[in-house]
């Protein structure tokens, strides 16, 4: 009985190809190449139904008004504004840099790294819009007033730290947003009058 | 100087395709990392806003999607072209959104509940009215974290 070495056979890899161009094929009209990006906003929170709506008292000065109407058009502190001189004015209302006493009031405030420092925490941007109002103008108004907030940490990191906000550290990160912190309310829907 | 051969007796050597599986294996893992599985039909046509200060979602498992806009051409004899709420794989009226966020929420896992993330995605025609009326039913529902879909915009200012 002699036991002849027996080759194994090759396996024909020549379909290989064909079975990895299906699963690509397949892969390619099943997926999309959209990455989901948007503007992250965070809701006030519901108000009890029996609660009586009082106004919170926040001075005049601290609040920076942004209407839009039913024609999209803008009203910024009683004044009627193009959308892209909002941001400048929005940068301007934030810092306050000269202690205006018609912008909002500074106080002093300790932050990690920076120390004592003047701020305007009380400040609030308060959006309306009417229910005419297209989305698109929304979103936009939305995209320059956080954009204001934007540059100016950004501003601020680069003076401090010399680069960007987005490429300091979380603590680092913390210290700009309690320098800056972010205030847009959207206030409860309101019917201005205008077709519904 | 050099003779020219005669090209008739030379056979073109065939070119290997054993590497071809690899390459196209290549492909493959490049689309399928860079891409995403379609979350659902579109049951309405969505054109979304242009913004430059975006932020992109994170984790798919905790966010949720809620569709806006005029319906296809397809719904259109049946739901008219007003804009309309799709849920899911349907077409939803505003109240049904809260039912909907909660029971979303409550299939979770309790740790993540809190982390849940609602992406608006709506059509950039649509009037404020039905999406405030969408961000009223979501404050009644908690579902306080929200992103307004967008597209980044192409000629920015900067």
């Amino acid at each position: 009985m002699s036991k002849k070495k027996r080759k194994v056979p090759e396996i024909n890899s020549s379909s290989t190809a064909d079975i990895a161009f299906l699963l690509l094929i397949f892969f390619l009209v099943t997926t999309t190449m959209a990455v989901n990006k948007g503007l992250a906003r965070r809701l006030p929170p519901p108000v009890p139904a029996d609660q009586k709506t009082e106004d919170l008292k926040v001075k005049e000065r601290n609040v920076f008004v942004v209407l839009i109407n039913s024609d999209n058009q803008l009203l910024v502190q009683n004044e009627y504004m193009d959308i892209s001189k909002l941001k400048t004015k929005a940068k301007e209302f934030i810092v306050n840099n000269d202690d205006d006493p018609n912008m909002p009031e500074k106080s002093v405030v300790n932050i990690d790294y920076f120390g004592n420092v003047m701020v305007t925490k009380d400040h609030v941007i308060s959006l309306q819009n009417d229910r005419g109002t297209s989305y698109s103008k929304y979103i936009e108004v939305q995209n320059e007033l956080v954009a204001a907030y934007n540059e100016l940490r950004n501003d601020l990191a680069r003076t401090k730290w010399g680069v960007s906000y987005e490429e300091l550290d979380e603590s680092k990160q913390n210290a700009v947003q309690k320098y800056f912190p972010q205030k847009i309310s959207e206030a409860e829907p309101k019917n201005y009058g205008g077709n519904k | 100087m050099g003779r020219f051969r005669d090209s008739s007796s030379h056979e073109m050597p065939a070119i290997s395709t054993a590497s071809l599986p690899d390459i196209i294996f290549m492909l493959l893992f490049f689309f399928m990392i860079s891409t995403s599985m379609k979350e659902v039909d579109y049951r309405v046509g969505i054109r979304p806003p242009e913004a430059t200060e975006l932020v992109s979602l994170e984790k798919k498992s905790l966010v949720r999607f809620i569709y806006v806009g005029t319906p296809v051409q397809k719904y259109r004899s049946q739901y008219g072209t007003e804009s309309r709420i799709q849920l899911d794989d349907a077409f939803a009226e505003v109240s049904q959104i809260e039912n909907y966020v909660v029971a979303e929420r409550s299939a979770m896992p309790e740790s993540d509940q809190d982390l849940m993330t609602v992406s608006l995605k709506i059509d950039k025609e649509c009037k404020m009215g039905i999406v405030t009326d969408i961000k009223q039913a979501l404050r009644r529902a908690y579902a306080l974290k929200i992103n307004y879909s967008a597209i980044p915009r192409a000629n920015s200012q900067f």
